[in-house]
């Protein structure tokens, strides 16, 4: 149990740094970071508090509050992932009409030129 | 410019029954587009011809402006359903009254091309489908795929309220009505079927005409055995989700 806290710890400290390295490089923007640093954040929380951890187990009926904790990271990480999908969906759907616009706007100053 | 009809003004200016625009989406299709495009314009001298190029690698550009063809060239690679739509997008914005859509390999023969179009004009209906199940025409077809259009039609016929013979064709023509609804919203993956959806949304009507399709004259189809599970997985969650959706919001500047 206690190497598992500890496990998740490090992980998370580490995912932090990351992603605060990855900001002040610009390789990630400050919008996408927060859904990361959340997430760490929450890591880092669990894993520190016992007596959350343990009230959230009890709560969720669970008799041994690893799983507690397993369960929360999967969902944590399920909700940043989700939120990148919405994020990349709405990427695609700019990109394409920005193409389709772009070609049709080229489209339209050949003919122009043409004509001139 | 070669073919002057095809900017704004000489649209405005062309009589409103001759305001059809022939759309032909292509992507690598340098061995059949140039006779396909030179077959149309034989068929319906008419039309305004456009094919969109999908990014292709080979001379379909070439072989389809030597041929007679305006071409509306895609940046990058979009697929046949953002293909298709830029072409729309395009056709909607220089006022085309109607739009019949081709394919590029060869397969749909340009002599029904009038046929669609006397449809389109007469019947009142926003699209039509060049349908080759109808009246038992000339069907070459795999056998898979034959399943997969069987399902499609099973599904479709209690969403769409009337039976749909032929769900797969791309050989379709839509009216104004119809161009500015795929002009907006247009799916992106095999779209044929999801856009029957589309039009369901908006109370909108097709009927079929019955046409023969021909092997295709060069190339390879896009859809092969192996993917044809996944299209039929991702064509019936396609049109399910079409069920569900919501009109999008506009995006917040």
């Amino acid at each position: 149990m206690e190497r598992l806290l500890d496990a998740v710890t490090i992980l998370s400290l580490a995912l932090m740094i990351t992603v605060l390295f990855s900001v002040r490089r610009s390789h990630i923007r400050v919008e996408y970071s927060v859904s990361w640093l959340a997430a760490s954040f929450i890591l880092l929380l669990l894993s520190r508090s016992r007596a959350l951890l343990n009230w959230i187990s009890n709560q969720l009926g669970l008799t041994y509050p690893p799983f507690a904790l397993i369960l929360l990271v999967s969902c944590v990480f399920v909700v940043v992932i989700y939120r990148l999908s919405v994020v990349i969906s709405d990427l695609k759907d700019a990109n394409i009409a920005m193409a389709q616009r772009l070609a049709i706007v080229e489209f339209q100053l050949h003919n122009q030129n043409e004509k001139q | 410019m070669k073919q002057t009809a095809v900017n704004q003004t000489a649209v405005n200016q062309t009589n409103a029954t001759d305001n059809f625009l022939v759309l032909i989406p292509a992507f690598n299709e340098a061995g059949a587009i140039g006779g396909v495009v030179k077959e149309v314009r034989q068929v319906v001298p008419k039309a305004q011809v456009l094919v969109v190029d999908d990014a292709s690698k080979d001379a379909t550009v070439s072989q389809a402006s030597a041929a007679g063809a305006e071409v509306l060239r895609l940046p990058y690679h979009l697929g046949l359903g953002g293909c298709v739509q830029a072409g729309y997008r395009l056709a909607y914005e220089l006022g085309y009254q109607y739009v019949i859509r081709v394919d590029g390999d060869g397969q749909h023969d340009p002599r029904y091309i009038p046929d669609l179009l006397k449809v389109l004009r007469t019947s009142g209906c926003h699209m039509v489908i060049g349908s080759r199940f109808y009246q038992g025409n000339g069907v070459h077809t795999s056998v898979v795929r034959a399943i997969g259009i069987g399902v499609f039609r099973l599904v479709l016929r209690p969403i769409l309220g009337q039976p749909v013979r032929d769900p797969t064709s791309g050989f379709v023509g839509v009216n104004r009505e119809a161009l500015q609804v795929f002009s907006q919203s247009f799916p992106l993956e095999y779209p044929e079927i999801e856009a029957l959806v589309v039009l369901q949304r908006k109370r909108f009507r097709f009927q079929e005409v019955p046409v023969k399709m021909r092997p295709r004259q060069a190339g390879r189809s896009s859809i092969t055995a192996v993917k044809s599970l996944y299209y039929i997985i991702h064509v019936l969650l396609g049109v399910f989700i079409n069920i569900l959706k919501f009109e999008r919001r506009p995006r917040k500047k």
